[in-house]
């Protein structure tokens, strides 16, 4: 078991998104009962097939760190919680599609991971405003999560649709909307999100 | 002629109350709400109003002392501003405080209305029978009607000034012991950057124990899906037995080691909390360094020297009996005049004297109680829970304003006091003071203890390291 490769993953995102669900969904494959605050940091583990059924497939462990708290928080939080910001692989960045702010704090969340991983290639982070270069020549590849798409009346997914379309290209990253109910969510983990992590992830394996 | 004094006061008074209306529409928007967003915009319009009816009544207390507009007028506004109040924070608020709690419940949310009515009901029920064990109200001589009396302002406004006083004393109580203790540099924990390092490190070796036991527990249980898939295949006696004991070693493995996950993601919420803790110290430490800190620390040395001079007092004054019956304006000037020798005009002085105490005394604590409200706001709301609990902070902002206009009272010279008498008629207004020191007293007494316990506590929980 130790011989596989170790893939770091961060979660990140406002708090009541649904961090904690999507986490247990994807590595216990059953929907969370009864979600509760995450204090700290919550993680879980993933194994993965990589390339299943070619001669190269290979089995990873795919840890997700579910960090919890909100972009507005105190100093003291925020430096204690960049302990966990170290050798990240990939980060999959989560907003609640009803709620606009989450969407908006991303871009303070993936400075706050992506500050604390500079590189030593000299990014320049200018009064912690955003700046779409930084993503450009971002060697960590982002997954964009948003949630509750089913709380949304039939009229406005349209233009929520678009709004998030947007924001993934603004990342740079690839998008994916998914929906609270039980067995849906549950279905798409098994099919077509399998999938699309397989192609995500593709990119986290160092030779 | 009357009409035409009033709509000339009218309009000076209600472009202030659209400019108050426009400062708290503004403070919710960048300093509450800066994190989440607004969809319920009569949350923000409640809030807004009832802080610029509370500010429009403080400054009327300004007018009365600055004689500007007419008595009749000022007396009319007064009535007007208090009914307004007065069904703001007991009629709207605590309506709308209801209905967002039943909207957060999914079982109620069909009957919202309905249920928002019933809690509203059994609020109002509590809050009459809060008047019965308190000598708020003198005797009632002349009652003509039923309805006039429920409705009349003094039953209200009492209630209101109870539960508002409480609120103040409470809050005056923790403050005046939590100030010193915050801004004094005495009371700091020596942190070291390596006790920091140190406990990070060990954050994240029980991180890393977590994560390779997770591990263990999806290997096993990927194997045991897989093995479960060809034990179909085996058939027979002895492939039966072979499938009832490794199933049930292994699922007894997975529970230990599932039980010791739990634990150990236990001790790494405690571990997290505690550097939290730790950095927020080193921060404080460092920011004790500067300029700005060390005048804190010198202003802590004096506050912690008002704040045991104030128990002393409430204690005296309960002990005693006593209720002052000056004011601390009229008092002071007695003395330098009695004692000093100086000679100068008291009217005049006392006039501007008690403008600017009680106009510190009202800009202090609105941003006080501001200040107070955004940490409070921070630390315990939600996405969920925001609306609901901005509308309790609308509640308490509105009933702490309400009764420091009661306890101010004490601190205005005679004549400017009548005409707080003057409207809120025969409340007993000596029990309001009682009342205040009394719960002053216990709130600092038990924050001392709770502050002594906290700090006697952290130490010794870095001693264990």
């Amino acid at each position: 078991m130790a011989s596989l490769d170790r893939v770091k993953v961060l979660v990140l995102g406002d708090s009541g998104v649904g961090k904690s669900s999507l986490v247990h969904l994807l590595c216990q494959n059953q929907v969370l009962g009864n979600p509760s605050w995450t204090v700290g940091c919550s993680v879980d583990v993933r194994v993965q097939d990589y390339k299943e059924g070619t001669p190269e497939e290979k089995t990873f462990y795919i840890e997700l760190w579910d960090v919890g708290g909100s972009v507005g928080s105190a100093s003291s939080v925020k430096s204690t919680r960049a302990v966990f910001y170290n050798s990240v692989n990939g980060i999959i960045l989560v907003h609640d599609l009803t709620n606009k702010k989450s969407s908006q704090n991303l871009y303070r969340w993936s400075l706050e991971a992506l500050n604390k991983d500079s590189s030593p290639t000299g990014v320049i982070v200018s009064n912690g405003d955003y700046d779409r270069e930084q993503f450009a020549e971002n060697p960590v590849p982002l997954l964009l999560i948003g949630t509750k798409f089913d709380q949304i009346p039939e009229n406005k997914r349209s233009e929520v649709l678009t709004r998030t379309a947007f924001l993934s290209e603004d990342f740079n990253a690839e998008e994916i909307n998914l929906v609270s109910r039980l067995f849906l969510l549950y279905e798409l983990s098994m099919t077509g999100f399998t999938d699309r992590k397989r192609f995500n992830f593709k990119s986290l394996h160092y030779d | 002629m009357v009409c035409t004094s009033l709509s000339s006061t009218y309009l000076p008074l209600y472009s202030k109350q659209v400019l108050f209306f426009g400062f708290g529409w503004l403070f919710f928007m960048r300093q509450l709400f800066k994190d989440y967003e607004v969809r319920h915009y009569v949350v923000q319009v409640v809030f807004s109003v009832t802080f610029a009816f509370s500010c429009t009544m403080f400054e009327l207390i300004i007018f009365e002392i600055l004689g500007a507009l007419s008595s009749s007028s000022r007396y009319f506004h007064w009535k007007l501003n208090l009914y307004v109040i007065l069904l703001v924070l007991i009629f709207v608020v605590p309506f709308y405080i209801g209905y967002f709690v039943v909207s957060n419940i999914r079982l109620l949310q069909r009957q919202r209305l309905l249920f928002a009515c019933m809690v509203w009901f059994t609020f109002m029920y509590f809050f009459w029978k809060l008047g019965d064990p308190f000598p708020i109200l003198s005797p009632i001589s002349n009652i003509v009607l039923w309805k006039e009396w429920i409705l009349s302002i003094e039953q209200l406004i009492s209630r209101v000034g109870v539960i508002g006083v409480t609120l103040m004393a409470l809050l005056s109580g923790f403050g005046a012991v939590n100030c010193p203790y915050t801004y004094m540099s005495y009371f700091l924990r020596n942190v070291t950057d390596s006790d920091i390092l140190a406990l990070e490190r060990r954050l994240l070796q029980t991180m890393d124990m977590i994560v390779s036991k997770k591990k263990r527990i999806a290997m096993t249980r990927r194997q045991m899906y897989q093995r479960g898939e060809d034990q179909n295949k085996q058939t027979g006696f002895w492939g039966m037995i072979k499938s009832v004991t490794s199933t049930q070693t292994g699922s007894e493995n997975l529970s230990l080691v599932q039980q010791e996950v739990d634990a150990l993601e236990e001790l790494s919420r405690q571990l997290f909390l505690e550097t939290v803790d730790l950095q927020a110290t080193k921060e404080r430490i460092e920011y004790s360094k500067t300029f700005q800190g060390k005048y804190f620390n010198f202003l802590g040395y004096f506050f912690s020297i008002y704040c045991v001079w104030k128990i002393f007092m409430a204690t005296i004054n309960i002990v005693f009996d006593r209720v002052g019956k000056t004011d601390p304006v009229t008092r002071g000037i007695e003395i330098t005049v009695n004692y000093l020798g100086i000679q100068f005009d008291v009217k005049f002085w006392s006039q501007h004297i008690s403008f600017i105490l009680v106009g510190i005394i009202i800009v202090t604590s609105i941003r006080g109680l501001l200040i107070t409200l955004t940490k409070f706001f921070y630390a315990i709301s939600s996405s969920k829970s925001s609306n609901v609990i901005v509308l309790v902070l609308a509640q308490i902002m509105g009933m702490y304003f309400v009764s420091s206009v009661l306890l101010m009272r004490m601190s205005m010279p005679l004549e400017y006091r009548s005409i707080v008498t003057e409207v809120l008629g025969e409340l007993q207004f000596n029990f309001y003071h009682r009342w205040f020191d009394v719960i002053f007293l216990v709130s600092a007494l038990s924050s001392i203890l709770f502050l002594y316990l906290a700090h006697k506590q952290a130490p010794e929980k870095h001693m264990a390291l």
